[in-house]
């Protein structure tokens, strides 16, 4: 039995420590598959809203072996219960319905004291401090019906990393229970806003996916806008004002060092990376216009994808990298389009009603997700690749920068609320999740305003 | 248009009442006196005197008559204090996402900077900026406040009004 050991430095190394046969490596989960128990034929709920089933799991406090432990194990279960409810797919049950004690939970569960109150699957574990800073926590989970155990798991890391060790077994239960990798033990980036809304102050700030240990990634001296993950490495692109020349940067999350990617002449603004993060494709203004631009990263070339005689920006590639949507006014109004990565064959695919933006490949591949304004509101949307298919999620008097997580189940954005006089009072910007199907639509807590969100690639 | 006429003929007004009939209170200071009006080449000389912005129609960069009298000022001020150097910001309603009106924004800095190009003014005295929709200059949520937002704002450079 191997033990999921992480280094002092953070929960970056280690191996998979499993406390049973390991398992079956799991199919690639299909596109868009629904929660299991939702039933049907559909692969895709496609009504707005629709609430389907989630799975009821009991998930008992972990037992404790003295010290801090209790106090640990009662965190990381909150944890763990937070984020499966929050995803919309799971229903923690009620702790005052157990009927077996957290606490005699044994090798194996007494399965008729689980069964009787409803509950599918059960999750146990158990949390020691082995040294002075460090945590092991240990988990299974059941299957009850079948009464099996799915998964068995340890993880041994410094203390202070008990939040992501409570992400990290989510992430386990959601994919056993599910079929698709989770997205729990990532991060979010955003620009956090505050201040008068003439002179606000736009900063980058970066949190766990759950809202919890954020901090600022820039001062504030120079306005910053749209940060991007890179796919792999700890570092992000992002567009800075610095000395009045608003241009693109990359940032190392781990440094802090900023450094401006490439040497335009215009403003660069609208970044993204490749999906294997050698390549950053971006905005160039020049004239009247902008013009689509891929920088290579080892040697920094710069490549033209389109011209700059209309707007063309918000690019982004397709997961298997050889597509790039964008959006461009070149028809005489914001409109989105798809051509090959190489600038070849540009094409048109939004045609309903309205204006529409910022198109953003789902990582399934299967889905464009982007923001169209039709009249007085704004709505995020998704749509197939090809244009058909288009379903509004959410409406409101502004939405813009939509962003999947990261297997594409759930879209953030971020959404305004309007001005309540001439002098601004009651504007303010925050950030909502919502399912790819349209339900589960949730506000995102911030500690300001935030705008501008991005969603980190699995940390594990 | 008009109202910037006004307040051109105001100020000169101002200044000629000061030159010719100082108030007894302002006698005691000669920088009192100063103050009184805009300094000739100031960016209070420009806002209030010629006139610091230009508006557009929703999702539009073409410059109306009233926006190209406005340039013509500008660009007859510029040739009278040929020292001066100025920071040319494209600006959007809030009415389109960020990224998309930071690429109208810079088109819109774009046709101001072009026209006063083509009146004359050196290229090198313009820089252009867009901030899309993170910099409005009226606050409410209203068709009013972004027919004011939708602008391409003239400043002296180090004066931005919008800069942070």
């Amino acid at each position: 039995m191997q033990e999921l050991v992480f280094g002092r430095r953070g929960l970056l190394a280690g191996s998979a420590a499993l406390l049973m046969a390991p398992q079956v490596g799991l199919a690639k989960p299909a596109p868009a598959a629904p929660a299991s128990g939702s039933g049907g034929q559909s692969a895709v709920i496609d009504v707005n809203r629709a609430q389907i089933a989630p799975i009821p799991i009991a998930i008992p406090v972990f037992a404790a072996a003295g010290g801090k432990s209790g106090e640990l194990a009662k965190g990381i279960v909150g944890v763990i219960s937070n984020d499966l409810s929050s995803c919309g797919l799971f229903r923690p049950l009620d702790p005052a319905s157990f009927v077996q004690a957290a606490a005699s939970i044994g090798a194996v569960p007494k399965w008729q004291d689980w069964k009787v109150i409803g509950a599918r699957a059960l999750v146990t574990g158990k949390v020691e401090q082995p040294a002075a800073g460090n945590v092991r926590v240990e988990f299974r989970l059941w299957d009850v019906l079948p009464e099996k155990q799915l998964q068995g798991t340890a993880y041994t890391t410094t203390t202070s990393n008990w939040r992501r060790v409570g992400h990290m077994i989510a992430d386990v239960i959601y994919e056993r229970l599910l079929g698709e990798t989770g997205y729990f033990d990532t991060r979010i980036a955003f620009v956090s806003e505050v201040g008068p809304r003439a002179a606000r102050i736009r900063r980058l700030a970066i949190m766990d996916q759950d809202g919890y240990n954020p901090r600022f990634l820039t001062s504030g001296r120079w306005m910053a806008l749209d940060p991007r993950f890179r796919p792999i490495k700890n570092e992000l692109a992002f567009m800075s004002y610095a000395q009045n020349q608003p241009r693109v940067y990359l940032l190392d999350l781990g440094s802090g060092r900023e450094s401006l990617l490439g040497a335009f002449q215009g403003m660069t603004f609208a970044p993204r990376f490749s999906p294997h993060g050698s390549k950053v494709i971006l905005s160039e203004a020049h004239g009247s216009g902008s013009a689509i631009v891929v920088v290579t990263l080892a040697g920094m070339r710069a490549t033209r994808l389109t011209d700059s005689e209309a707007i063309n920006t918000s690019p982004c590639y397709s997961p298997d990298g050889t597509h790039i949507t964008f959006n461009s006014d070149r028809d005489g109004s914001p409109q989105l389009y798809v051509m090959g990565a190489d600038g070849s064959s540009p094409k048109r695919i939004s045609y309903g009603q309205g204006r529409y933006f910022s198109p953003v490949w789902s990582p399934r591949g299967d889905l464009i997700a982007f923001i169209r304004q039709n009249g007085g509101t704004f709505g995020l949307g998704v749509m197939n690749t090809d244009g058909t298919g288009q379903r509004i999620l959410s409406e409101a008097f502004g939405v813009d920068g939509p962003a999947f997580c990261p297997n594409g189940r759930v879209i953030i954005f971020s959404r305004t609320t309007p001005a309540v006089n001439a002098a601004g009072a009651g504007h303010s910007t925050h950030l909502v999740s919502i399912d790819i199907t349209g339900f589960n639509e949730r506000m995102v807590q911030t500690p300001t305003d935030a705008s501008d969100p991005a969603w980190s690639p699995l940390l594990s | 248009m008009k109202f910037r006429l006004i307040g051109a003929f105001a100020a000169v007004a101002l200044l000629a009442a000061c030159a010719t009939t100082p108030k007894p209170t302002t006698t005691t200071s000669g920088a009192a006196a100063a103050t009184s009006g805009p300094a000739p080449g100031s960016e209070q000389d420009l806002v209030r005197n010629v006139g610091d912005r230009v508006f557009f129609a929703f999702d539009k960069s073409n410059l109306t008559s009233e926006a190209r009298a406005t340039l013509d000022r500008q660009a007859t001020w510029l040739e009278k204090y040929p020292q001066v150097k100025v920071l040319m910001a494209g600006n959007c309603d809030d009415r389109g996402t960020e990224e998309y009106n930071l690429a109208l924004g810079w088109r819109r800095a774009n046709a101001a900077r072009d026209y006063l190009v083509a009146k004359g003014v050196s290229p090198s005295r313009i820089q252009t900026i867009s901030y899309g929709k993170t910099r409005p200059v009226a606050l409410g949520d209203n068709p009013q406040a972004w027919a004011q937002n939708r602008n391409a704002i003239t400043s002296i450079q180090g004066f931005n009004p919008q800069a942070k």
